[in-house]
C-alpha cells in the first residue's frame, strides 16, 4: 500500500524516537528517590538540593503506560494542592527552577513511547517556563485536529506529532507522557 | 437446534459457502461502505456484531406500531407489547435450549454475572430466607474462575470474595491458550460453591471442554456459571444438554442491538434467588417496610425492561435460527483455520492461543513483534480493516502469555475468505512499514 497517511502519521522522527526512547533507562527506572537519567551518577537524595517528583499514567483504552520522573532545582517549590486533592496550576515550581533531571519508563506504541523520548530531549535541563510553554503549545496542537500549524521554534521535535492531531483516538497516546510530565510537576 | 457442541455436530455440518455469504451481506447495508477510501472489511464482531435489516425492521416496527409499556396497563397496546416481549423470551429460550422462564432480561453478560454475584451476596446477608441459604457464601469459601476470563467474568467474582469473605480461586492457563484440566481437578474441591468459566476465549479462541469442568463441579456439589458471550453468537448451545446452572451473554454480539443481553438459569435455582435490583414490576404485595417478590423471571427485572431492545434480539436469533448455527460455526471454524494458517506465515507473527489444526472459533489474536498492537490496528484501519487492538478486556489472561497488549481479528458468518486474505496480506506490510526486520 502506498500509504502517505501513514506517512503523515508516523513521521520518521516518531519511528526513530519510538526505538530509541531517549531518557528511558535500559533497566528501567532505579529505586524511587534516584531520577537515573545519568545511571549511577545521580546527586539525588536529602541534601542535594534536587527535588525529585514521579508520576504514573495509564492510558486506560490501551493500556500504555509511562512512569515519569524529574528532578527540579532552584527556583521556588510548587505550593501544596488546592483545596480538594486538585493542585492549582500555581503549585508548579517557579519558572526560573530547572528541570535537571529526567528519566522515564513506559510501555505502549509507538506514538506514546517516541512522545516521551521527545519530550525528554525537549524539556531535560530547560526552566519551568520553557517547559511550561513549550508542554501548552504542545496540548493546543494536538487538540486542534489538525486546523494548527505547529510552532516548530517552540516545539522542536515535538512538531511532528502534528498529525497525530488528525486522530482523535491517538491524541491520548501522544499526550500521555506530557499528561505524567505536567503532573510531576505539580506534585508535592 | 436442541444437539449441544459435539463432534459429530461439527464433523456433519456443511459451511455457509462464499455463495451464501455473499447473499447474507446483502442483510447487512453497514458492510457496503468505503473507509479510508477502501472496502469496509468489519473484523471486530468479537466485540460487537453488526445487525441485518430484520433486527433493525423490528425494532422499527414495534416503536411504529405497538410501542407501550410491558406487564401493566390494561390497554390493547399494553397487551399487544407484553404478548411480543414474552414471544421474544420464548424465541430467545428455544434457542438455547431452555424453558421460557429461565431467561431473565439483563443490559449485557456483564449486568447478568453481576446479578447472580450479588443475588448470591445478598444471600450471604441474609435475604431470601432459608430456601436462599444454598447460595450464601463465608470464610472458607471458594469461587473458581480461569485465568481466561474477561474481567466480566472475574471483576464481579473478586468483589463477591470481599464482600463475603469466600476465597477467589483460577484455573491456570497452559501456553497454547487451553485451560490445565488437571490443575483443575486440585482446585475444584468441596470448598468450591461456584465455577465462573468462559465457553469460548474472547482472546484465545479455544472452546473450553464444559463436560469436563461441569463433571468436576458436579462431583463437589458446585454451581457453574458459563460466560456464553463468544459461544452462543457462533455455535449451537443448549445449556440444557450442557448441564449449566447459569449463562450469560449478549445481544449486541449476536447480530442484535445493544443494551439487552441474557441470564439463564436453571428454574429451580432462580425460585429460590434473592433479587439483585429492586422496585417496580418485580413485586406482588408493598407495605412501607417489606415488599414480596414475583417469581422468575420478573423478580429479576426491576423497573422498565429493554422491550424494543429484546424483540430485536429475537429477530436476530429467527436470523441465526433460518441461516443454521451448526452452518455457522462450520463456516467460522474454516474462517478461524485460515486465519491462524495465513498468520503463521507473516515473519514476527506470535499467534496467542492454539496452532493452526487445533478447534477454535472463528478469531485469532495475535504479537507481532517490535509494533505495538496500536500501531498494527492503526495501519489496518488505515486500509479500511476493522480489528481490535489492546488487553480485549482479558488482562491477566495477556499477561500470562506474556504481552500486554494484542491485536485481534474476529469473523462472522457476514465475512468473506477475501476479506481474511486482504487482512493478511496489509498485516504482512506492518512490520516492514515500521522498520522492524524479521
Amino acid at each position: 500500500m502506498t500509504n502517505s497517511a501513514m506517512q503523515q502519521l508516523y513521521q520518521q522522527i516518531i519511528l526513530d524516537h519510538a526505538k530509541s526512547r531517549n531518557g528511558a533507562p535500559a533497566g528501567g527506572l532505579p529505586p524511587l528517590g534516584e531520577v537515573g537519567t545519568v545511571p549511577g551518577a545521580s546527586p539525588t537524595g536529602a541534601g542535594s538540593g534536587l527535588r525529585v517528583t514521579e508520576s504514573h499514567q495509564v492510558n486506560t483504552t490501551c493500556g500504555d503506560e509511562v512512569t515519569l520522573r524529574i528532578g527540579v532545582r532552584g527556583g521556588e517549590a510548587g505550593g501544596p494542592p488546592a483545596s480538594g486533592g486538585v493542585p492549582a496550576s500555581g503549585a508548579e515550581p517557579t519558572g526560573d527552577a530547572v528541570i535537571e533531571e529526567f528519566a522515564w519508563a513506559g510501555d505502549g506504541c509507538s506514538i506514546s513511547m517516541a512522545s516521551a523520548s521527545v519530550l525528554h530531549d525537549t524539556v531535560w535541563g530547560e526552566d519551568v517556563a520553557t517547559a511550561r510553554a513549550v508542554l501548552n503549545t504542545f496540548r493546543e496542537m494536538l487538540r486542534s485536529r489538525g486546523t494548527i500549524e505547529p510552532d516548530e521554534e517552540v516545539l522542536g521535535d515535538a512538531a511532528a506529532f502534528a498529525g497525530v492531531s488528525r486522530y482523535p483516538a491517538r491524541v491520548k497516546c501522544a499526550m500521555l507522557p506530557w499528561v505524567a510530565f505536567e503532573a510531576a510537576l505539580l506534585a508535592e | 437446534m436442541t444437539s449441544s457442541v459435539s463432534p459429530s455436530t461439527r464433523a456433519n455440518a456443511r459451511p455457509l459457502t462464499d455463495e451464501e455469504v455473499d447473499r447474507i451481506r446483502n442483510d447487512f447495508p453497514i458492510l457496503d461502505q468505503l473507509v479510508n477510501g477502501h472496502p469496509l472489511n468489519y473484523l471486530d464482531s468479537g466485540a460487537t456484531s453488526q445487525n441485518p435489516l430484520s433486527v433493525m425492521e423490528a425494532e422499527q416496527e414495534f416503536y411504529e406500531q405497538r410501542n407501550a409499556a410491558v406487564h401493566r396497563g390494561a390497554h390493547t397496546l399494553a397487551f399487544g407489547a407484553t404478548e411480543t416481549f414474552e414471544a421474544a423470551r420464548a424465541t430467545v429460550a428455544a434457542f438455547i435450549g431452555a424453558q421460557a422462564d429461565e431467561v431473565v432480561w439483563t443490559s449485557n453478560a456483564t449486568e447478568g454475572i453481576n446479578l447472580v454475584a450479588y443475588s448470591f451476596s445478598n444471600a450471604s446477608l441474609g435475604l431470601g430466607g432459608p430456601a436462599a441459604k444454598r447460595f450464601a457464601l463465608g470464610a472458607g469459601d471458594e469461587i473458581v474462575v480461569t485465568e481466561m476470563e474477561h474481567h466480566a467474568n472475574l471483576i464481579p467474582w473478586q468483589q463477591l470474595a470481599l464482600r463475603t469473605g469466600a476465597t477467589l480461586r483460577f484455573i491456570p492457563v497452559r501456553d497454547d491458550g487451553t485451560l490445565d484440566l488437571a490443575a483443575a481437578a486440585g482446585i475444584i474441591g468441596a470448598r468450591t460453591r461456584l465455577l465462573a468459566v468462559t465457553h469460548a476465549s474472547n482472546v484465545v479462541g479455544t472452546i473450553n471442554p464444559v463436560a469436563e469442568l461441569v463433571a468436576l463441579a458436579r462431583a463437589v456439589g458446585a454451581l457453574v456459571l458459563l460466560d456464553a458471550c463468544q459461544s452462543v453468537p457462533h455455535l449451537p448451545v443448549d445449556v440444557a444438554a450442557l448441564d449449566v446452572d447459569f449463562a450469560v451473554f449478549s445481544g449486541h454480539k449476536m447480530l442484535g442491538p445493544t443494551g439487552i443481553g441474557v441470564l439463564y438459569g436453571k428454574a429451580e435455582l432462580l425460585a429460590d434467588m434473592p433479587p439483585f435490583l429492586t422496585g417496580g414490576s418485580m413485586i406482588t404485595t408493598v407495605d412501607m417496610h417489606t415488599a414480596e417478590f414475583l417469581a422468575p423471571p420478573q423478580r429479576f427485572e426491576a423497573g422498565t425492561q429493554r422491550i424494543s431492545q429484546a424483540i430485536a434480539l429475537a429477530a436476530a436469533v429467527d436470523y441465526l435460527t433460518e441461516t443454521g448455527m451448526d452452518r455457522i460455526m462450520a463456516r467460522e471454524a474454516e474462517l478461524g483455520q485460515r486465519l491462524v494458517e495465513g498468520l503463521a506465515e507473516i515473519p514476527g507473527v506470535r499467534l496467542l492461543g492454539p496452532p493452526a489444526g487445533v478447534e477454535r472459533i472463528g478469531l485469532a489474536s495475535f504479537d507481532l513483534a517490535g509494533v505495538h498492537a496500536h500501531d498494527v490496528g492503526q495501519y489496518l484501519d488505515e486500509a479500511g480493516i476493522a480489528v481490535r487492538v489492546g488487553h480485549h478486556c482479558a488482562q491477566p489472561l495477556h499477561r500470562r502469555l506474556g504481552v500486554t497488549a494484542s491485536t485481534r481479528a474476529s469473523t462472522y458468518l457476514y465475512t468473506t475468505t477475501d476479506e481474511v486474505d486482504r487482512f493478511l496480506a496489509t498485516l504482512a506490510e506492518v512490520a516492514p512499514f515500521f522498520g522492524v526486520k524479521s
